[in-house]
């Protein structure tokens, strides 16, 4: 986790960044930070408040319980209700809505569902209580998957069988190419996000940014961070560039943490996957490698395909993809809240929808 | 705790029936003998005075002073852990009560309260819980004046519950309320928030390390009184409990219908909160509370208030954090150091940590 220098929420610096922008932009611009942490910050500094009228940030797909497939989800429903099942997740993901319940309910009906903070924390549960199955709820983006694959490194190592992951993880890149060859595509820009950036480094870009001739910043979550990446990116934009640029050079470098993505590579390995609104995404998910298929929930348990029901009313997809603001909605803050989220964007504290329920409703 | 050995007969005999155990059985709950030693031994020698001692069915209350009517506010506490840092479940069940009948106005002066205890709950704990009560009722001023005990089966209840119920005097021409608040009033915090919220949640094991910080769990209503004796107009007093002040403030915003404005800045957060909120995505202003108040009064009486605040034990770092502003519907804004704002909304649900 990050540390928080008192500079770096600066409020005098941020406010002369954001003169900064102001002063340079010329025209209209969409830039999309990917990640839902980013766009929690951004909301909860104000600090789109304090960007000039031309540019518009759009909100990315980067939170992990989001774009968690319905199915995923349903799936994790049916193994948390069987009988000596100890199911671990961590905590967003209790409050996020399958068909009709989530995994709360599960819960409140008898399974033993339990918030970890790391799945290590599950395999110390899965130790603790051999006469039981325990399964952790395998999402996340990269920064998730390291720990997820050194759990499963370590179970298997010391022979613990009675531990299992459902796979749900999700990569950012291929998230990517999925929203800039959407033909309603609007992002002009990117904010990569930081802790993503952290492990995989940002070399994985380059060819994104060639691609789509796009200007990809990668920036962190700090006010100042933030308004350095959205600078170092309109700065690009008003000159007709399209390079990878680093914002958060004290955490990511090119390369990234190669230690931690071999063991991604080793336990895992690309499998194409849903996305919860956005549909399937080609090798955008991380599944278990064939040697790791006994650490698979999936194969471990006998499941029933139920039916799949969005709520009709629910934007989410367009909403993660870019498209639509979460004001769009005609649900947000009436029939969907917090506390009665239709969409997984306003369950988790990373949700687009979420932040904007606590963060952008405006006065009254 | 008496005393007694089994003792040691030669051939054949009955044998005695165990009297002295370091858990609660069934029979604490019985009504006969076993709950009247558990009551005199536990409870009695800890928590003595006259009307209690009377041991009668229900108490009398005589004194109710002129020009002041009865405050009665009522409570269940259900803690898990039992002990925290800071605090634990006895002191916890007084000053919860106590500081709801304060934030009325009123003097707290009397608790009723109920132990239900789990079968094979330890009773060196339930000691320890008990000193820890009367404790706090020393502290606060207030006695407990009726009891009771029930004894549940074994994983019916977990371990011990206890509700209280408090009872205090207000004066009949004061009017406080969460419906009180005006245009124009201040908006004082008595202290740091969210200490509680993050030693329980250290108490579970759910931080995964240590944090350092203690609960603020403390009677409220000497504080009171001395804001009261000082003779300020005060119109909103509340504790900011579960939920946190956010929550706490968009109630009384929109039960006196105004729009609250605080400044981001001035809200006093301990390093500590602030740096395990931060780690785990969580946010103080959401944070459980059981030793804070807000008070809520004119503008210009504010810095009479604070002088008073701090001069108090449990006021010493007390800080004017926003006004409240016109009539509407019942918002709460946040200006934050950037200039910016956002409305604060009340908690959703259980507030769960970030992923990455």
């Amino acid at each position: 986790m990050t540390e928080s220098p008192k500079n770096l929420r600066d409020a005098s610096l941020t406010k002369a960044i954001m003169a900064e922008i102001r002063r340079i932009t010329t025209q209209p611009w969409n830039i999309m930070e990917i990640c839902g942490g980013q766009t929690h910050a951004i909301m909860q500094y104000g600090l789109d408040q304090l960007l000039p009228p031309e540019i518009t940030l759009i909100h990315g797909p980067g939170c992990p319980v989001c774009v968690t497939s319905l199915q995923a989800i349903e799936q994790g429903l049916q193994i948390a209700s069987q009988p000596d099942v100890i199911f671990t997740s961590f905590g967003d993901m209790l409050r996020v809505p399958g068909n009709q319940a989530d995994l709360f309910t599960a819960r409140s009906q008898g399974a033993d569902v339990r918030v970890v903070y790391s799945p290590l924390d599950s395999l110390k549960i899965a130790n603790a209580n051999p006469d039981k199955q325990v399964v952790f709820f395998g999402i996340g983006f990269e920064t998730t998957a390291p720990t997820i694959a050194s759990t499963i490194l370590t179970a298997k190592k010391a022979g613990i069988t009675n531990f299992s992951i459902l796979p749900a993880n999700v990569l950012v890149p291929p998230a990517m190419h999925a929203i800039l060859s959407n033909p309603a595509n609007r992002v002009q820009g990117f904010l990569a996000a930081g802790h993503v950036c952290a492990v995989m480094g940002y070399h994985e870009y380059l060819p994104i940014a060639e691609q789509y001739q796009i200007p990809i910043v990668v920036t962190g979550f700090e006010p100042v961070d933030l308004a350095t990446g959205i600078l170092m990116t309109v700065q690009q934009l008003e000159s007709g560039q399209h390079q990878v640029a680093n914002a958060y050079p004290r955490f990511v470098t090119k390369e990234g943490n190669q230690v931690a993505q071999s063991i991604i590579a080793q336990v895992f390995e690309p499998v194409d996957r849903q996305w919860r609104g956005i549909g399937a995404i080609p090798l955008s998910g991380l599944g278990l490698r064939p040697e790791y298929a006994s650490f698979n929930a999936l194969t471990r348990f006998e499941l029933t395909q139920t039916p799949l029901n969005e709520s009709p009313l629910c934007i989410a997809g367009q909403v993660l993809s870019g498209v639509a603001k979460p004001l769009d909605c005609p649900a947000f803050a009436r029939e969907c809240t917090p506390a009665h989220p239709l969409g997984a964007p306003m369950v988790s504290s990373e949700g687009a929808c979420a932040a904007y329920y606590r963060y952008h409703r405006t006065r009254e | 705790m008496t005393q007694s050995k089994t003792p040691i007969l030669e051939g054949p005999n009955c044998p005695l029936p165990i009297t002295d155990r370091g858990q609660i059985v069934l029979g604490h709950g019985s009504g006969g003998q076993m709950t009247h030693d558990l009551i005199r031994d536990v409870f009695q020698s800890r928590l003595a005075n006259p009307i209690l001692d009377t041991a009668n069915d229900a108490a009398n209350v005589t004194d109710v002073p002129p020009g002041k009517h009865l405050v009665v506010s009522t409570d269940s506490h259900i803690v898990s852990p039992l002990f925290f840092a800071g605090g634990d479940i006895g002191r916890l069940s007084v000053c919860g009560t106590v500081n709801d009948v304060a934030m009325m106005g009123a003097d707290p002066r009397f608790l009723t309260a109920t132990f239900i205890l789990e079968e094979g709950f330890s009773i060196h704990e339930l000691e320890l819980i008990v000193d820890s009560f009367a404790e706090a009722c020393h502290e606060a001023g207030v006695e407990l004046i009726a009891a009771d005990t029930k004894v549940t089966e074994k994983g019916k209840s977990d371990k011990l519950f206890i509700s209280t119920t408090g009872f205090g005097w207000a004066d009949n021409n004061r009017q406080i309320g969460g419906e009180q608040a005006k245009p124009g009033d201040a908006v004082i915090i008595s202290g740091p928030i969210g200490n509680h919220g993050i030693a329980v949640a250290e108490a579970r094991g759910n931080l995964g390390f240590s944090s350092q910080v203690r609960s603020d769990t403390a009677p409220l209503n000497h504080l009171v009184r001395a804001l009261l004796d000082a003779d300020l107009d005060v119109h909103v007093l509340r504790d900011p409990t579960r939920g946190g002040l956010a929550t706490t403030l968009v109630e009384i915003a929109r039960q006196s219908k105004v729009n609250i404005e605080l400044d981001e800045e001035t809200i006093p957060v301990d390093q500590p909160v602030l740096k395990t909120c931060e780690l785990l995505g969580l946010d103080p202003l959401y944070m459980a509370n059981e030793g804070k108040l807000i008070l809520i009064l004119p503008a210009d009486e504010a810095a009479d208030a604070l002088r008073v605040m701090h001069s108090t034990r449990y006021g010493e770092q007390a800080r004017l954090i926003g006004q409240v502003l016109a009539p509407s519907k019942g918002q709460v804004w946040l200006k934050t150091p950037f200039g910016t704002t956002r409305v604060l909304e009340m908690l959703a649900g259980e507030m769960l940590p970030r992923i990455c």
